[in-house]
């Protein structure tokens, strides 16, 4: 039977989530099953070590380096772990292009499926119910409801991430970048433009 | 199953909220549940796929209601006592059983620092080849399984083109419910937005969907 609706959580522990989670990771402390130290590092890499800013590096690598941006195309999980934000073999990785003819957005309609390694955890907007729902049913009305306005004739390309591969787009370059060092173009790029929610602004205008 | 966390398509959801410089976590006790998650999985009790139908199962007045972080603090105790890790004495007290073995933690600190972010590799070798080659139009199939799929509702019975083959990959209708790996040839489908959703689509814009052979049919 795959109904497990009657093997539903107890609920002994504390309701207040907080005194919850100390209370249970107390119990499998004691039981020897987690070690608080290993809880404590991997906090601190998605606080401080993985987030946008990877991905950001591989954007402003893949604007600058023509070839880079071939091989991330070709194979994105290669071509990132050139820079050592993912081993190869240890996650698997697509990168997808806006042009000013096409534009790609990305979603996870049945959980919060994102690409870890080169932007960090997902922001609860991503997680929500509303964006889950409405990207890809209505991705224009989602774009200029975030402040995308795109042409009609821009076709969307909305990536439901719905197995173990994972989507980075990779924004359009904007004007009046000519000459900036990869650095620089890494400061432009924002998580939500390399998810597909917004454009990389040029650089000096209203943020 | 066909569940509320089977969401692509539905109304009535409300606005998108962006939160200006959101935390990576808003409370301390989120990443403590992110981190046991993780750390937890390590044992190889369970994996992503039944953690996912873990979190599938919680009632949907409940789903819709918690925070993301309360879903999978409940997903999470719903797998320590379904697996047998914890027994419901021990959360009703607090403590472990007396006479209780002590276990060594799988996961280090060490290791964390090692693996960062990655969540490993589902890819697997397998004998046959793609039943289905890039630009062949494929029909998914019209099911209703009660356990774990990743075929979304809103995709089953339509038409749609190969755009790519990912290669052979752990099958989340067999994995979640310890039934194998079983892996499958994945392929990245294109749907016609109208297709999906009809006339009033716009003609050009698609959704890419990731779906298992054993979804497809030629069509």
């Amino acid at each position: 039977m795959e109904d497990h609706a009657d093997q539903h959580p107890h609920q002994e522990l504390p309701s207040d989530p907080a005194l919850r989670v100390q209370a249970l990771e107390s119990l499998l402390v004691e039981k020897g099953l987690v070690d608080p130290a290993a809880l404590d590092a991997l906090i601190d890499t998605y606080e401080h070590k993985v987030g946008p800013r990877n991905g950001a590096r591989v954007v402003a690598r893949a604007w600058a380096d023509p070839e880079f941006k071939k091989r991330l195309l070709a194979d994105a999980t290669a071509a990132v772990a050139e820079l050592g934000y993912v081993s190869q073999g240890h996650e698997h990785l697509v990168a997808a292009e806006n042009t000013p003819e096409c534009h790609n957005l990305v979603v996870c309609t049945l959980c919060s499926c994102y690409p870890w390694p080169v932007l960090g955890l997902p922001p609860v907007w991503y997680k929500s119910a509303p964006y889950r729902s409405r990207a890809v049913i209505d991705p224009r009305g989602v774009l200029r409801e975030l402040g995308v306005e795109l042409d009609e004739n821009v076709e969307i390309r909305v990536w439901d991430s719905t197995s173990e591969m994972r989507y980075l787009v990779v924004p359009e370059r904007p004007a009046g970048t000519e000459g900036m060092s990869e650095e620089e173009l890494a400061a432009l790029v924002t998580r939500d433009a390399m998810i597909g929610t917004a454009k990389v602004k040029p650089p000096g205008g209203p943020a | 199953m066909n569940g509320v966390h089977d969401m692509g398509g539905m109304h009535g959801m409300g606005s998108i909220v962006r939160e200006a410089d959101e935390p990576v976590f808003h409370e301390p006790w989120e990443g403590r549940v992110h981190a046991l998650n993780r750390a937890l999985g390590a044992l190889g009790k369970w994996n992503i796929d039944a953690g996912r139908h873990a979190r599938e199962r919680i009632l949907p007045a409940d789903y819709l209601r918690m925070t993301y972080y309360e879903k999978w603090l409940a997903a999470l105790v719903m797998q320590l006592e379904e697996s047998g890790l914890v027994t419901a004495a021990e959360l009703q007290s607090g403590r472990p059983t007396p006479g209780a073995t002590k276990a060594r933690p799988p996961l280090t600190a060490d290791q964390v620092a090692a693996t960062g972010s990655e969540r490993g590799w589902f890819e697997r070798p397998v004998n046959a080849p793609p039943r289905f080659a890039v630009g062949q139009p494929v029909r998914t199939k019209k099911i209703n399984p009660t356990g774990h799929t990743r075929l979304p509702r809103y995709a089953r019975g339509r038409i749609g083109i190969i755009d790519r083959v990912h290669g052979a990959h752990v099958l989340p209708d067999s994995n979640a419910h310890f039934r194998g790996e079983d892996p499958q040839h994945l392929y990245s489908v294109r749907f016609s937005a109208r297709e999906l959703w009809g006339e009033e689509a716009a003609p050009r814009d698609s959704v890419y969907i990731d779906l298992w052979e054993s979804y497809l049919d030629p069509a």
